[in-house]
């Protein structure tokens, strides 16, 4: 009898699959048609989506990178804020399950008004897509969104609050290099204050096990940052020290304009990630980021691209991940 | 159907294949999953004893590629698992196996799923059971027992490497 | 006409008065109050249902009627109507309408529309400083004589130090306070809610209670100073509670309103992302809650302000960041304060009364806060022990932002009394048709 099929057999014991007559085993779905916050998802659907994710990684590894999955879907890629490599990942999830994509790209901001939120998307909704993948400056976008529009939203991004797909697919990095998040010791390193990358993956690694610490200087350090339940610290060595992971978050020139760091310059000493300073982490330490780098200010080009550094596998795992969110949030709107 | 009952059942299918391609050349067995793949593994083995060759076996999920994925409003969602051929399947002679065969329509997605992954030479079915009620133009080459059944009813199969036991029992009350 | 109000249970603490008591009224006037009075000729008796209880008529020292300038939020005649359906009389509104209230004509204006709807007296508040724009006084003195009953910059602070001593100094010479919002801006920024917890797990900016704090510190010390009067708008942190309270301590002229949503609700409510909790100063933490109701029991806190602040659907329909702050309180203000404070025992009905009442007229220098002989008879009528389900669609205000659509309270308005005549009567209260009679001779 082959072994090499074992663990699967064991996982489909483990799920507690039922007898059937089809190829339906004990199927799990989202509880909410939105996938808008981590802080929603309970634990079992946190594992749900990285266990889809790695089914949906090998698609991307044949020659024809494609399944029927949900092909006659509209996904419709709502973007307020610019974005590259989201809206890259999303759009190629999305073609890789046979999605028919939209793009639409507005160009307002809290500065320059337009047409609002809620009348663009009510605009939409004529067209009916199945889905909407909104990015917008605004946190909480995605709630307001939820409460007038029809079609299942998938938060890519809103204003400081949450990035759940991001958080997602760190973690999936993340299980990939360690086996088990529970129990890892993950520092997360930079403008903690207005990064909706930090949110998502505190709530995440929490909820999973990891023990998380946020270092940054203290004008960046969100105010009540006790509410997140994790250590904090200003010392750069201490939070890398013995550190299983270390995620870098970007720093942005606006943080100069507004007195938060005085240069980048000094950020970068005190608290870019270096050779040296990486070496106080645990010998098999990965280094995360999720882009885009800022070379020379939160990291070197030597850790950057060495051998602890992860961030392209990020990218890749990126596509599965949101593949996985993609197929489970049809599959949840379906059900409503 | 017991314990008993399928290992003969499996062992006859084992010979038959032998039998019927001259020369093992270029055969693979692909497992639909779940179950399709510890049965896979069983005929694997079996025709490794009797002739001594190993055919290499792969594992197939065709949840991506089902017909009425979203269309369930009451069932859960299937879950996903991972597809694992670790060979080409272009120009080989591919064994499809899967426990049950009712509909059909489970093997009209694993063909789906396997012309996106290749081109093999030729493609059989073998089955385990096969229940009847066709609904698309499917038939198995290889067919280990034959179960009439009728629409109310449900053939569940369990196998030693997922359920703990080996048999295959008709019950009153439509699985899906 | 002449009516008599009898058997009602009547609460005057400015009187020492809460049991029953005839109230007899005269041409919109109150001729009597008193036990078991004798029924004059041709008089109207009215019989007060026993579940009702009879009070001063309610002041609100703090809204916005949005007329002149946002007619589509408000106007003064619908905002005048939501005020009497709330059980208030009279409401003070204040000057941020388009133009700014910084002159006679404004004040007029608004006194006009006001006669004309014909509901609740309507006080204007005028400006500090002309537009508001925090750089020189505004005409005080025409203000007051105008009609204007006090003076504020609100929707921004009196921008400085020097602004607000000067205004002390000046308003003093017309018996006038100076109400202050008080928010130091370049600590609050572009913040949204509270700085604290919710802020941090929601990811919106956050405004810091120092923020108020700050300044409520320099508007005591200032009225230290000057020996004027100083009102603090909407009072929401602790730390500003404690400022009020040391400079009552040092017989300071100080005096300050709480709203209705801050005793309410805490800013666990913005996790919602709803904007109808989104209003200035912003939902605090449950602590500065507790030390408010704290503050509303002992006496540190003069009086309850709605802070009513209508705002169209489609401006609320907005981002978080996005929307107006602000949310109307007039028709909800009444049921709050008797469900949360009064059947929970913090206060009983004489206090509601002072603060609902008695003080606002006092600190406002206008007529009312008791029954008074010879004076109009504005009267505020409760139902204690009414249900009531908020019903935002049938607000009478044009605006229906409101955080508490649904909500299920106990305690009500049984009708409002403004100069002897009826402009509000229940139809949930049994018993109070009788008051139909009260209405304008002629």
């Amino acid at each position: 009898m082959s072994d090499r099929f074992d663990s699967e057999v064991r996982s489909v014991r483990e799920t507690g699959a039922i007898n059937r007559d089809s190829s339906l085993e004990g199927g799990r779905r989202l509880r909410s048609r939105h996938l808008l916050s981590i802080s929603d998802l309970s634990v079992d659907e946190i594992f749900l989506i990285l266990d889809t994710a790695e089914a949906m990684k090998e698609v991307g590894g044949r020659a024809i990178k494609k399944v029927p999955t949900l092909r006659g879907r509209t996904v419709a890629n709502l973007f307020f804020e610019p974005s590259t490599r989201t809206r890259m990942s999303f759009e190629i999830a999305e073609k890789r399950l046979s999605a028919d994509t939209l793009g639409i790209t507005v160009a307002t901001s809290s500065i320059v008004k337009g047409e609002t939120l809620t009348d663009t998307v009510l605009n939409l909704e004529a067209i009916a897509p199945d889905m909407i993948v909104l990015r917008h400056w605004a946190s909480g976008a995605g709630h307001l969104l939820s409460r007038v529009c029809k079609s299942g939203i998938i938060n890519a991004g809103d204003g400081m609050h949450e990035h759940p797909t991001q958080a997602l697919l760190d973690a999936f990095t993340i299980r990939e290099h360690k086996g088990c998040i529970a129990g890892l010791k993950v520092a997360i390193i930079g403008d903690l204050a207005h990064s909706r990358v930090m949110r998502s993956n505190v709530l995440l690694l929490k909820k999973l096990g990891a023990e998380v610490c946020l270092c940054g200087p203290s004008t960046l350090m969100p105010s009540g940052v006790e509410a997140f339940g994790v250590a904090s610290t200003t010392s750069v060595d201490e939070a890398v020290r013995d550190a299983d992971v270390i995620m870098l978050l970007r720093i942005q020139l606006e943080r100069m304009q507004g007195g938060f760091v005085p240069s980048l310059r000094e950020y970068f000493k005190l608290f870019g990630m270096t050779s040296k300073r990486l070496s106080l982490a645990k010998p098999e330490v990965i280094v995360m980021h999720p882009g885009p780098l800022n070379r020379g200010v939160e990291i070197t080009s030597e850790v950057a691209d060495g051998p602890h550094s992860v961030i392209l596998e990020q990218v890749a795992n990126g596509v599965a991940v949101r593949m996985a969110a993609l197929y489970l949030v049809a599959g949840a709107s379906e059900n409503s | 159907m017991d314990g008993d009952r399928m290992v003969k059942t499996l062992l006859r299918t084992s010979h038959e294949i032998v039998e019927r391609n001259r020369g093992l050349d270029g055969l693979a067995l692909i497992g639909i999953r779940t179950r399709g793949v510890p049965i896979a593994a069983r005929l694997a083995h079996y025709v490794q004893e009797i002739t001594g060759s190993l055919i290499p076996m792969g594992a197939l999920d065709i949840t991506l590629y089902r017909d009425d994925l979203m269309r369930q409003t009451v069932a859960p969602q299937p879950v996903v698992r991972r597809t694992e051929i670790p060979f080409s399947i272009d120009d080989r002679q591919i064994l499809l196996v899967d426990d049950v065969l009712y509909t059909g329509r489970t093997i009209r997605s694993a063909l789906d799923a396997l012309i996106d992954l290749g081109r093999p030479r030729a493609i059989q079915l073998v089955v385990l059971v096969d229940r009847g009620h066709r609904e698309l133009p499917i038939r198995a080459d290889y067919v280990g027992k034959n179960i009439p059944t009728s629409l109310d009813e449900s053939v569940q199969v369990r196998l030693m490497e997922i359920d703990g036991m080996d048999e295959v029992t008709v019950e009153r009350g439509d699985s899906s | 006409m002449k009516a008599l109000l009898k058997g009602g249970r009547v609460i005057d603490p400015s009187k020492g008065i809460d049991g029953h008591r005839d109230v007899a009224i005269e041409e919109g006037i109150v001729t009597q109050i008193d036990r078991d009075l004798v029924v004059p000729d041709e008089t109207q008796v009215i019989e007060v249902p026993s579940s009702c209880v009879i009070c001063p008529g309610f002041i609100d020292p703090h809204v916005h009627l949005r007329e002149p300038g946002q007619e589509h939020k408000e106007t003064v005649a619908t905002g005048s109507a939501a005020a009497v359906v709330g059980g208030f009389t009279a409401v003070a509104c204040m000057p941020n309408t388009n133009p700014i209230n910084d002159n006679a004509g404004v004040t007029e204006f608004i006194l006009k529309k006001a006669s004309e709807a014909d509901l609740a007296r309507v006080y204007p508040i005028g400006a500090v400083s002309i537009g508001s724009n925090g750089e020189q006084l505004a005409e005080i003195a025409e203000l007051k004589s105008a009609g204007c009953v006090a003076i504020s910059d609100d929707g921004r602070p009196v921008a400085t130090a020097l602004l607000m001593r000067r205004a002390q100094e000046y308003a003093n010479m017309f018996g006038m306070a100076v109400i202050d919002h008080c928010e130091v801006h370049s600590l609050s920024g572009d913040g949204v809610v509270n700085e604290g917890h919710q802020a941090a797990l929601a990811g919106l900016h956050g405004i810091p209670s120092a923020a108020e704090e700050i300044m409520v510190e320099r508007d005591v010390t200032l009225a230290g100073v000057t020996g004027a009067a100083v009102h603090i708008a909407h009072l929401s942190s602790a730390g500003s509670l404690r400022a009020v309270a040391s400079g009552k301590e040092r017989k300071i002229r100080v005096t300050c309103e709480v709203t209705p949503h801050h005793f309410t609700l805490t800013d666990e409510s913005v996790a919602s992302y709803d904007t109808n909790f989104k209003m200035k100063p912003p939902l605090q933490e449950s602590e500065d809650q507790q030390a408010l109701i704290q503050g509303l029991k002992d006496g540190t806190v003069d009086m309850i302000a709605t802070d009513h602040a209508p705002h169209h659907h489609d401006e609320k329909s907005m981002e978080f960041d996005r929307a107006p702050f602000g949310i109307v309180g007039l028709e909800t203000a009444v049921s709050l304060t008797l469900d949360r404070l009064v059947h929970t025992g913090v206060i009983g009905l004489s206090r509601l009364v002072e603060l609902m009442a008695a003080n606002p007229a006092r600190v406002l220098g206008v007529v009312g806060g008791t029954i008074e002989v010879g004076a109009p008879a504005d009267l505020t009528i409760l139902a204690p022990d009414l249900s009531v389900t908020v019903r935002a669609s049938a607000f009478r205000s044009k605006s229906k932002n409101t955080p508490f659509d649904g909500w299920k309270l106990h305690g009500g308005v049984a009708g409002t009394i403004v100069g002897g005549r009826s402009v509000f009567i229940n139809g949930d209260v049994s018993g109070m048709d009788t008051f139909k009679v009260l209405r304008r001779d002629g």
